[in-house]
């Protein structure tokens, strides 16, 4: 399907994917948009895993195993990260970082 | 050779009651703990007479020596190969003596007491107290060595604390255990640095080779000079003043008239009769370490003790308090006691003064246990301790009276009573030593005779009271111990003494010396003949005696001052210039310190903790920013 499209192409895709999901961290104050960036980073690290295995390692599949081992830990943490956004929004009803400094100091 | 085992017992015996008593007896009813704590002085006081028995004529005596028997020995704590302490009994002709004096009187106001605190709150706990006292005392006079001594000898303290303080809702009460505890711990303190140099100097805890006349301990420590006296006289010197804390000589008297806040038959037990002669004993203790290689210490004792004696002497006349008249009168009887052991010197009839101190500690304490619990009887009648509230009781109490008058002549040194001969010895033996100091005895024993017989006359005769209630003779349980002692104080005089104590344990003769005790009983009668001008009836004479004293009857009367003189050192001076310059360096020099390093601790992190805001946020992009500055610095570093 990919056939001729050069490693580094894939390797650009999964960079900028990176940075616009270390970006979305960095900058963004709604908890569920966190949660969305940092997905966009496990999934940039995934393409680079899938990318490196099929076009240098073709005999080997641990890039792929990894890759789906990934997508499994991720859907978890996924699923852990909003019950607790639910559980904070429920007791604050708000889900903006800056403002949740109930135990600071 | 019989085996003296079984002495452990007279003194674990009290322990065990002790703990009886103090756990268990508030679950019977209160006589019971009574007749217990009675019960088991009872034994230790028949195996005491038997251990008397066995030491002075069973045991065979070697060279017409008596023996120094260990009879019981455990050690207790091993510091090094050589330095031991042990526990233990030791049986000598003094230490048998005091087992005796101790069972006796302790057992005597045991009884007493069934009687005495009837009805007293408390009562379980005052016998479990008693029976403390009675084992920390006989721990004390048996002792093996100076270690054990000085255990017993704080039990001896912690127990006489707790029993003035017995009615500890009385503020008096609690002021006056206090002041008896802190002077006599400030007097131990003394003591334990002389057992210290004592032990650092010979190497040895020991009684019997500390005071073997021929044993290494007194060859050594004699060399090493400090102030001018050797560090021998020093540690000695240091050692006597425990002594005078324990027995009350001046300066340190001032808790004894206090204790007598406790209940009389603590007085009588522990005030007059045992734990006052502590002192008398630990000098008798180690007495040829004083004769032999720390003569100016000796000489201490012999000035300490006839100060003491007059002074507390001249006091006794001025007060009004019976039971303090007789706390002055012990301490110038222990002054007396002290003086002849300073007067002593060593071996035969040397040792006279020796022989005669512990005689007096044996008569005296006959018939000072017996003024005591006389005067118990007497406030148990009146419910008053001032002579001003009493008079002509003498119809009223007939067994108090009769046995009372006993102790007064005994005291007086009467002859044939038991007094007379102890006191002889002592004048004697002083009389040997220095004319002056003779004649101070010979006034303190007039003396003794005029207050204790205005004492007897301002009780028994006098005025005649309008009582509320009519006063009433004393139950039995109460007058068979007065009239058991009475006993003692009549016929103790007969024992020959010195058959049985002598500085070097081998026994001598000594005869009555008629040209002292004439003289001695001339005075005697003589204090007697002006007690009775004034004040076998009420007549207006002390009253103008007194008045034309002035201010010295002043001076006596307020104890010379010597209270206030306490009060001024420890308040204006010690309090204002050393412990508040030491509280203040403490608070703000010490504390300060402290204070400050915490407070800058304190303002420092005050300051940095904005750094760790919680904010995840920002700490990725404090991390993402440094990833990045090292990337590029490798880069950077890698390009070019």
């Amino acid at each position: 399907m990919f056939e001729g499209v050069p490693l580094t192409w894939f390797l650009i895709v999964a960079t900028i994917m990176f940075f616009i999901g270390i970006y979305g961290f960095l900058v963004r104050r709604n908890l569920i948009t966190i949660l969305m960036s940092l997905e966009l980073i496990l999934i940039s690290v995934c393409i680079n895993f899938v990318a490196f295995n099929k076009l240098l390692y073709p005999q080997h599949l641990e890039g792929m195993f990894f890759t789906v081992f990934i997508i499994a830990v991720a859907a978890a943490e996924a699923s852990v990260a909003i019950a607790i956004i639910i559980n904070i929004y429920r007791r604050l009803v708000d889900i903006d970082v800056e403002k949740m400094k109930e135990m600071k100091y | 050779m019989i085996n003296f085992t079984y002495t452990v017992w007279i003194i674990l015996i009290p322990l065990i009651f002790f703990i009886l008593i103090g756990f268990f007896g508030h679950k019977f009813k209160p006589v019971v703990s009574g007749i217990f704590g009675t019960t088991g002085l009872f034994i230790s006081w028949i195996l005491s007479c038997i251990t008397a028995y066995q030491y002075f004529f069973v045991v065979p005596k070697v060279e017409e020596t008596y023996q120094t028997i260990i009879g019981y020995n455990t050690v207790w704590l091993q510091l090094t190969e050589k330095l031991h302490i042990d526990l233990g009994v030791l049986l000598d002709p003094i230490s048998v003596m005091m087992l005796i004096v101790v069972t006796t009187v302790s057992f005597m106001v045991h009884l007493y007491s069934i009687g005495y605190m009837q009805g007293e709150k408390g009562y379980h706990r005052f016998f479990s107290e008693l029976s403390l006292f009675s084992f920390s005392m006989l721990g004390l006079v048996v002792a093996t060595n100076i270690f054990q001594m000085y255990i017993f000898w704080e039990l001896v303290g912690v127990s006489s604390y707790l029993l003035i303080g017995f009615y500890y809702e009385r503020d008096t009460a609690v002021a006056a255990s206090k002041k008896a505890f802190i002077v006599t711990r400030f007097a131990d303190l003394g003591f334990l640095i002389g057992i210290l140099i004592l032990s650092f100097t010979t190497g040895t805890f020991d009684f019997i080779t500390l005071t073997d006349p021929k044993g290494p301990a007194l060859m050594q420590g004699g060399s090493i000079v400090f102030l001018g006296l050797s560090t021998m006289t020093w540690s000695m010197i240091l050692v006597f003043m425990g002594g005078m804390g324990k027995s009350a000589m001046f300066p340190l008297h001032i808790w004894l008239p206090d204790a007598m806040e406790g209940p009389t038959p603590v007085s009588a037990l522990i005030h007059a009769a045992t734990m006052v002669v502590a002192g008398v004993y630990l000098v008798a203790r180690m007495f040829p370490i004083y004769v032999i290689s720390a003569p100016v210490a000796l000489d201490v004792v012999m000035y300490v003790g006839a100060f003491s004696s007059i002074f507390a002497a001249i006091i006794a006349c001025t007060q009004f308090d019976i039971k303090r008249v007789l706390a002055y009168s012990t301490l110038s009887q222990i002054g007396m006691m002290m003086f002849a052991l300073g007067v002593s010197g060593y071996g035969g009839h040397e040792g006279l003064g020796f022989m005669a101190s512990m005689w007096h500690l044996f008569t005296h304490a006959f018939f000072k246990a017996l003024l005591f619990l006389g005067a118990g009887a007497i406030i148990h009648a009146v419910h008053s301790n001032y002579t001003y509230d009493m008079g002509g009781l003498r119809k009223h109490l007939p067994i108090t009276h009769i046995t009372f008058l006993i102790a007064c002549l005994t005291i007086a040194g009467i002859p044939p009573l038991s007094g007379f001969f102890s006191k002889d010895e002592i004048l004697a033996a002083g009389h040997h030593k220095s004319m002056l100091l003779y004649i101070v005895e010979m006034i303190v024993s007039g003396l003794t005779a005029f207050y204790m017989f205005r004492l007897y006359y301002l009780i028994f005769w006098g005025k005649t009271q309008h009582y509320h209630h009519t006063p009433h003779e004393a139950p039995k349980v109460m007058t068979i111990p007065l009239i058991f002692l009475a006993l003692g104080a009549v016929f103790t005089g007969f024992i020959p003494f010195s058959e049985f104590i002598s500085t070097d344990l081998k026994p001598f003769e000594s005869h009555l010396e008629l040209g002292i005790a004439i003289p001695a009983v001339l005075v005697g009668l003589i204090g007697i003949a002006i007690a009775t001008i004034l004040y076998r009836k009420e007549t207006t004479i002390p009253e103008t005696i007194s008045k034309s004293l002035g201010g010295f009857y002043q001076a006596a009367y307020h104890k010379f001052y010597i209270d206030e003189v306490y009060l001024f050192i420890t308040k204006k001076i010690i309090f204002n210039y050393i412990s508040h310059p030491v509280a203040w360096f403490d608070r703000h020099i010490v504390d300060g310190t402290m204070n400050g390093i915490s407070w800058v601790t304190n303002q420092v992190s005050d300051r940095i903790k904005g750094f760790q805001s919680g904010q995840l946020q920002q700490y990725a992009w404090v991390f993402v920013a440094g990833a990045l500055a090292l990337a590029l610095a490798f880069i950077y570093l890698w390009t070019f």
